[in-house]
């Protein structure tokens, strides 16, 4: 229960991100002004960060507990052929791990940015806001980095596939005609969250969105 | 050895002696009834419901089964109803026409008193069910619903879906589990009693074997409740479950209990044919089938057309042609006979020749193929798995099999057999069906026993025999463990050459063919003469692996029942022999009318057939006793159904 | 037909397994799985060597006794159904056939194919029932259920309690087993009294016997031979989370 409650407000916190991050198709003026209005919430904007690393580490905590037990639980057969198990319910440990891996990763990059020496040569944008825009098209410029985003992106959308509608079902939310709908919706939620992620390195790699400012 | 046979039925007019006999049993107080120990055998309906309700009473029960859980017992695999004469459908039903029902349909060969009893606490059966949680079919406005069943002019049973033998078996396991949990019944699944011990002419203990680790153990009790279920499986095919078998009351037989009747045994008309010699076990469609089917063979001889190229004039609805009023829903006896003329007249159905059609064009045609799936979806669905056709398209086809068995240990209106102590409940006993069961009442008599009866009359035994528990050191449970142990280690050491199913399988061929649906004098003398050479035979070269008796051994469990089984057998052939007249589920093919229906004998044969066993070793024959079944109420008459 | 069994051999918990390899040549179509197992026992027997022990009763999917994953599904790859109404003429003439027994940790092992599934009993032992004692029932039509109500207890009542949900689980959990039978009482009026406590007391014995847990893979669902669906675990979750609710007010 306290995977699912965790895990839907992780959902959010990504669906939210992803609407932020799409402003980078309105241009700079946009997105630059979001992660100022991001900034300027100060302390506010701590304790979200605070409340998500919380969210994070239960489900994480949680999952690991229940996996061990799980573990233990099942019979250790010499042949096993899943029947109706998705590809995604069979791997949620190892695609959550490397989700897992990708946040440290992303932070680095993109919040902490330590990891491409560039960015620090970033000048604020005409309103002296650092210019993020200008920051994701440079990252995202880099095939290997975009690759690796989009690899992570594929993960995180197969663990929502089977995460997303887990949640109404391990909450009890649901019933018989509910239930096939809802893994469904799960399901194209989680795509449509890969393809609004991707879009972003692909269109930059493509050439169609280009740094506002030069290096 | 035995005197006369006193059968102990209340003195009174019939609808007042249970009422009567309640009032003047005798009582153990709440107090003393944790100071009793019942041992309870079988976990079934009878079982089951006995040992919750007597648990709830605050006796102490130990209750054992063979299989690994009490919620496995056979009663699960009912699938039809249960009757009671609630008249809920406002049809004129009541407890006299159940009674009459039931006393009729068993073709007057079982008592009066018992039977009313039966319809009696039928309505009460159904209200514990529905407040245990049985999902009993239900109309819209939230009331129960009820079908006809089984050839009754009224509407009076009561089902869940085409399950509910299991229903109800669960609304009993849950009771069972309840007290189990409440540390009244000690369950002991896995464990099959071999022997009886009787101490002072009181049934005081058993023998077991956990089948796990193949310790034998003895167990004591103030009495003894026998819930062991039927003997079917004597012919190897049967709708039984493979486990099902007659060791326990054989085993009380053997210590001096009377078995009777154990000639009467029902045919259930609707089972899918036999298909080849590796057939382990034989499949009930539910009679409600009956309802909507309509039987029938082609008209000539050794036609072999598939069904649906076979012109409505060239059938033959034979049910309906021959019995008129009830046409496909005539009681089962008199449908598997029917079934078995055509067949032996060359009209049979199918590859085999052993089949009739049970036809749903018509049913299809006049509701609708959705009703039908409605009615009888999951009973279609089984079919098609097991023959790969759809009786949406082609009718099925149906023939008759080993269902039930009428017959079991003899017990007076307590449901105490001769032994002192030893009660039998359920298919164990013989009491409530006469020569036929009729359709839905075996869940009916399973759980009247078990919930309501024997609650009542046991206690009139156990007043009497306070501290009368031996310890299980006494000299006869030695005996008979030492008895038991050389029994097992004898089978061990014959190490032959054949399997234990294999001598199985040549009994249960040859009672079908001498002593199953027809029967006469030749045949069973025929039958009588060679059962004892497939015993010996079995005795000289039976092979049972592994060799040991201290481990999982499901050859060494078999082997025990089917060695059981091949005594039992000629005790059934004996008493079919000996009942030399016709009536319900046993017809002798000397004893028939012109047209070919059972014709009892009343002056000679209106009695229980009750068989007492005589010596040890060599089989000498039983001795037979008799009780006089007196009809106060109702007037014996041939049974009709045109 | 003729085909190549690969069967689990153990002679107990104490020693190792393997799997074994057996022909089962000349076959008929119609023989079912375990008439198959049985003619192979026959010719086992008579070369002396042991039989396979393997569980089975009533032979027609309502028992619950049959107990084997063939090629690593429970109840084989026949669904909806048990063991014992799985028929030869599903598999392809010459096929290899893997016989294991159902396997989860709570499932002691006794031989083969034979496992104990006491622990299942010992859930609905825990509160899977009605207290209600033997004649002091009232007039059956006196509570009306409505018949969908009814219907629903009805379907979660054809549990067969077979274990095969629990055996297919990769996380050896028996919610779908649970579920069934909170549900069905549940359903019903007469189960309301006791709703509280049944939910609870099942769900921590189901803990305690070491179940798994549900991660929502539906493979309990998918081999379940009496087709319980799996949204009765969304009624558990519900019951559970309800009654956990309950009690924290009660208290």
């Amino acid at each position: 229960m306290i995977v699912a409650v965790t895990g839907v407000i992780l959902v959010l916190f990504v669906i939210g991100h992803l609407l932020g991050n799409l402003q980078i198709f309105l241009g700079p003026e946009w997105i630059n002004s979001y992660a100022q209005h991001l900034r300027d919430l100060g302390g506010f904007l701590w304790a979200i960060r605070l409340f998500l690393l919380i969210a994070v580490l239960l489900h994480i905590y949680y999952t690991i507990w229940l996996a061990i037990e799980n573990r233990r639980a099942r019979g250790s057969y010499r042949e096993r052929e899943p029947v109706k198990a998705s590809f995604a319910s069979r791997h949620m440990a190892m695609s959550g791990l490397i989700i897992l891996a990708f946040i440290f990763y992303h932070l680095a990059h993109f919040t902490v940015r330590v990891t491409d020496p560039r960015f620090a040569l970033l000048k604020a944008d005409p309103l002296n806001r650092y210019d993020v825009y200008s920051m994701m098209v440079y990252g995202f410029q880099n095939v290997i980095v975009s690759a690796f985003y989009v690899l992570a992106m594929f993960l995180l959308a197969l663990h929502l596939s089977h995460g997303a509608s887990s949640f109404f079902q391990s909450l009890g939310l649901n019933d018989k005609k509910l239930t096939p709908r809802l893994a469904r919706i799960g399901r194209v939620v989680a795509w449509l969250i890969f393809i609004g992620y991707t879009s972003i390195p692909v269109a930059v790699l493509l050439g169609l969105v280009k740094p506002a400012q030069q290096l | 050895m035995i005197g006369t046979l006193d059968s102990k039925i209340p003195p009174g007019p019939l609808a007042s002696k249970w009422a009567n006999h309640k009032d003047h049993s005798r009582l153990v107080s709440p107090a003393n009834r944790r100071k009793f120990e019942i041992i309870v055998v079988g976990s079934g309906l009878a079982g089951g419901s006995a040992a919750a309700t007597l648990g709830e009473q605050g006796y102490n029960v130990k209750c054992f089964c063979y299989q690994d859980s009490p919620r496995r017992a056979h009663s699960i695999a009912a699938q039809g109803g249960i009757n009671a004469a609630k008249n809920y459908q406002n049809d004129g039903d009541s407890v006299f026409r159940l009674f009459y029902d039931t006393i009729k349909g068993g073709d007057f060969r079982s008592r009066e008193a018992n039977v009313y009893r039966l319809a009696e606490v039928s309505n009460l059966i159904i209200d514990q069910c529905v407040e245990q949680g049985v999902p009993f079919a239900r109309e819209y406005g939230g009331l129960l619903a009820n079908r006809s069943f089984g050839g009754a002019q009224v509407s009076r049973t009561f089902y869940a879906r085409g399950q509910t033998g299991q229903q109800l078996l669960l609304g009993a396991y849950q009771a069972l589990c309840r007290q189990i949990t409440a540390g009244t019944v000690k369950m002991f699944p896995q464990t099959e009693m071999l022997e009886l011990v009787v101490v002072n002419g009181h049934a005081k203990g058993i023998i077991t074997r956990s089948l796990i680790t193949g310790e034998i153990q003895r167990h004591a009790g103030d009495a003894v409740v026998l819930a062991s279920g039927g003997y079917g499986n004597v012919f190897y095919l049967s709708t039984n479950a493979r486990g099902s078998n007659v060791t326990a009351t054989y085993r009380a037989y053997k210590k001096g209990a009377l078995f009777a009747n154990p000639c009467y045994t029902q045919i259930h008309p609707t089972c899918i044919p036999v298909s080849g010699s590796y057939q382990s076990k034989l499949t009930l469609m539910s009679e409600s089938l009956r309802n909507d089917g309509r039987v029938w063979v082609p008209k000539a001889r050794g036609d072999k057309r598939p069904p649906e190229q076979i012109p409505e004039a060239e059938r033959d609805y034979y049910l309906e042609r021959k019995y008129p009023s009830f046409g496909n829903l005539s009681p089962r006896d008199i449908a598997s006979r029917a079934a078995k003329e055509v067949c032996d007249d060359g009209r049979g159905a199918g590859e085999s020749g052993r089949g009739v059609y049970l036809d749903f064009k018509d049913a299809i045609a006049r509701l609708g193929e959705e009703t039908i799936r409605e009615r009888y979806g999951n009973l279609f669905d089984i079919y098609e798995k097991i023959t790969a056709e759809s009786a949406y398209q082609r009718p099925m086809r149906i023939y008759p099999a080993v269902h039930y068995t009428m017959g079991g240990l003899w017990v007076d209106y307590n449901l105490m057999s001769n032994l002192p102590g030893l009660h039998v409940i359920g298919e164990a006993n013989f009491s409530d069906h006469g020569a036929n069961r009729l359709g839905a009442s075996a869940l009916m008599q399973g759980l009247a026993d078990g919930y309501f009866v024997l609650p009542y009359t046991l206690p009139n035994y156990l007043a009497g025999e306070v501290g009368k528990r031996p310890g299980t050191d006494a000299p006869a449970f030695e005996q008979v463990e030492r008895d038991v142990r050389a029994r097992v280690q004898k089978m061990l050491d014959v190490n032959g050459s054949r399997s234990v199913d294999s001598f199985h399988r040549e009994l249960g061929l040859l009672l079908w063919d001498k002593c199953g649906m027809a029967r006469n004098a030749t045949g069973l003398r025929e039958a009588l003469a060679r059962i004892p050479q497939i015993r010996d035979e079995f005795w000289r070269d039976v092979r049972i692996l592994p060799q040991k008796n201290e481990t999982y051994n499901q050859s060494l469990e078999r082997a025990g029942r089917v060695a059981d089984f091949l005594e039992f057998g000629e005790l059934m052939c004996i008493d079919a022999l000996t009942r030399d007249e016709s009536c319900g589920g046993h017809f002798r093919e000397e004893h028939q009318t012109p047209d070919g229906e059972a014709l009892r004998n009343d002056e000679e044969f209106a009695s229980v057939f009750a068989w007492e066993y005589q010596g040890n070793g060599a089989i000498e024959p039983p001795k037979l006793h008799r009780e006089p079944l007196e009809f106060e109420t109702v007037q014996l008459a041939q049974r009709s159904y045109k | 037909m003729n085909f190549r069994l690969r069967v689990w051999r153990q002679k107990s918990s104490d020693e190792k397994g393997r799997l074994v390899d057996y022909d089962a040549p000349d076959i008929s179509p119609n023989t079912s799985f375990l008439e198959m197992l049985d003619i192979v026992n026959e010719r086992l027997i008579e070369r002396g060597e042991e039989p396979i022990a393997f569980d089975s009763d009533c032979r027609e999917g309502i028992c619950g006794t049959c107990s084997l994953t063939i090629n690593g599904e429970a109840h084989g790859p026949s669904h909806p159904g048990a063991a014992c109404q799985l028929y030869m003429r599903r598999f392809t003439d010459g096929e290899t056939i893997t016989v294991e027994p159902f396997r989860a940790r709570p499932f002691h092992f006794i031989k083969d194919l034979v496992v104990n599934r006491g622990a299942l009993d010992r859930i609905v032992q825990a509160g899977g029932f009605i207290s209600a004692r033997a004649g002091s029932a009232p007039e059956a039509n006196s509570i009306p259920v409505p018949k969908h109500d009814a219907d629903r207890a009805m379907e979660a009542a054809a549990c067969i309690g077979c274990g095969a949900c629990a055996a297919a689980c990769p996380n050896g959990s028996a919610m779908l087993f649970t579920s069934a039978k909170v549900s069905h009482l549940a359903f019903l009026p007469q189960g309301h009294p006791e709703r509280v406590t049944r939910a609870l007391r099942m769900v921590s014995a189901m803990d305690a016997e070491g179940f798994g847990n549900c991660t929502n893979t539906y493979e309990c669902e998918a081999v379940c031979p009496a087709e319980i669906s799996a949204s009765f675990i969304a009624k558990l979750n519900r019951e559970f989370a309800r009654a956990s609710f309950a009690k924290k007010l009660g208290d």
